[in-house]
């Protein structure tokens, strides 16, 4: 089936991606929200602006779409991207990478029941520790790019997602419930290589901004 | 793919023994090796399930006495095969819902959150007691068998409904 893969350039949608490529799925077209609310629900916001340089190294057209990100009127803007890759790809249906949040997963169902497309989540209630060991299984080189709870600062940032991050993230999920892969959005992530990558992604340079356990990378990539 | 696998992982937590199968791949023996069955749901764009070639596939549950649980579609197809219609309702999201008696370890007479994914309820009065109502049923049991319907998707926020489905004898 021709579908677009919902793009936020972390890990869930990645992996997501390549799942449904691995189903017999074509992915015509990545779509990504640029939203100015870096408090989004609904959207990943850390280096949003370098799924370009992902999707080039994906050789997929990007649909990319700034919202203003404010509650349930970002969704407009979801459904107006969505609508343009239906148009101008053809495609049936599209991919997300939600795991755990009925807020985003239901959203997005509600948006594809509108337009008559089919909504495909094949990560949908994994379990979160198998999700990550399966990251390092497919050869994925992810980094956290954000954080948002305690105990996390400044210190995880740029780490890789590698079975040293699995030892450390259990511990934090057994002392202080963090859920393992952030799907409470305790952290966000981004893709640096992949098995859907035709060449893997250089960081060139980086900022960080943040205080706490409140911080984020926006990193530049090549 | 994500409306099975949360069920064999269901499945696989509490050491069950299970083979998955497409249910056009349904047959005697594969039927007979199984103690329970359960029907799982699928996307609201599939309604292929629904061709009477295909429901045909389910006519099995006629003449068995084993534990049957469906999912939403599976709801809907336990409902049809019993001579049930089936009526819009769309219902995305989380739902609030009450059982009126205990249904499958789910307490009575106080609020559940579900979640719901679907766009269309079944309706069966004759063989079918409800046991949860919110704009349409949203759980039932056959009158006689150990068959159960539940609308929504037990395997999200709800998996103890699943395993209390695998410990019936």
């Amino acid at each position: 089936m021709n579908l677009a893969l919902l793009f936020s350039g972390g890990k869930d949608s990645t992996y997501a991606g390549l799942l449904a490529k691995k189903h017999k799925h074509k992915i015509s077209c990545l779509i990504s929200i640029e939203s100015e609310n870096k408090d989004s629900f609904m959207f990943h916001t850390p280096s949003i602006s370098q799924t370009k340089a992902q999707a080039n190294s994906m050789n997929l057209p990007l649909i990319s779409v700034k919202t203003h990100g404010k509650k349930e009127l970002e969704l407009i803007d979801l459904e107006k991207a969505i609508k343009k890759a239906k148009k101008k790809y053809k495609i049936k249906g599209v991919i997300t990478g939600a795991v755990e949040s009925i807020y985003q997963a239901s959203r997005i169902q509600k948006i594809c029941d509108k337009l008559k497309l089919e909504c495909f989540n094949p990560l949908w209630q994994k379990d979160q520790i198998e999700l990550l060991n399966d990251l390092i299984e497919n050869k994925f080189e992810a980094i956290i790019i954000g954080v948002s709870a305690y105990p996390l600062d400044d210190s995880w940032l740029g780490r890789k997602i590698d079975k040293e991050f699995i030892k450390d993230i259990s511990k934090l999920k057994e002392k202080y419930k963090i859920n393992p892969a952030g799907e409470g959005g305790e952290f966000e992530s981004f893709v640096l290589n992949c098995p859907l990558f035709k060449k893997p992604l250089k960081i060139q340079g980086s900022n960080t901004y943040g205080e706490k356990n409140s911080w984020r990378l926006e990193v530049n990539v090549k | 793919m994500e409306f099975v696998k949360p069920i064999e992982d269901i499945l696989k937590n509490n050491k069950i023994k299970f083979k998955t199968l497409n249910y056009k791949k349904l047959n005697k023996n594969n039927l007979e090796s199984s103690d329970k069955i359960i029907i799982c749901g699928t996307s609201l764009a599939d309604n292929d399930f629904l061709k009477k070639t295909n429901l045909k596939k389910f006519d099995f549950i006629k003449y068995t006495n084993k534990p049957i649980l469906g999912i939403c579609a599976g709801m809907h197809i336990l409902s049809s095969i019993y001579g049930g219609k089936l009526k819009k309702q769309k219902q995305i999201g989380p739902t609030d819902i009450i059982f009126i008696e205990e249904f499958l370890s789910m307490e009575p007479n106080r609020k559940h959150q579900v979640y719901s994914l679907h766009g269309f309820y079944a309706e069966n009065k004759k063989y079918f007691k409800t046991y949860s109502f919110n704009a349409c049923p949203q759980a039932i049991k056959h009158n006689s068998k150990e068959i159960y319907g539940i609308l929504f998707h037990p395997e999200v926020r709800n998996k103890k409904i699943v395993e209390e489905f695998l410990r019936i004898k």
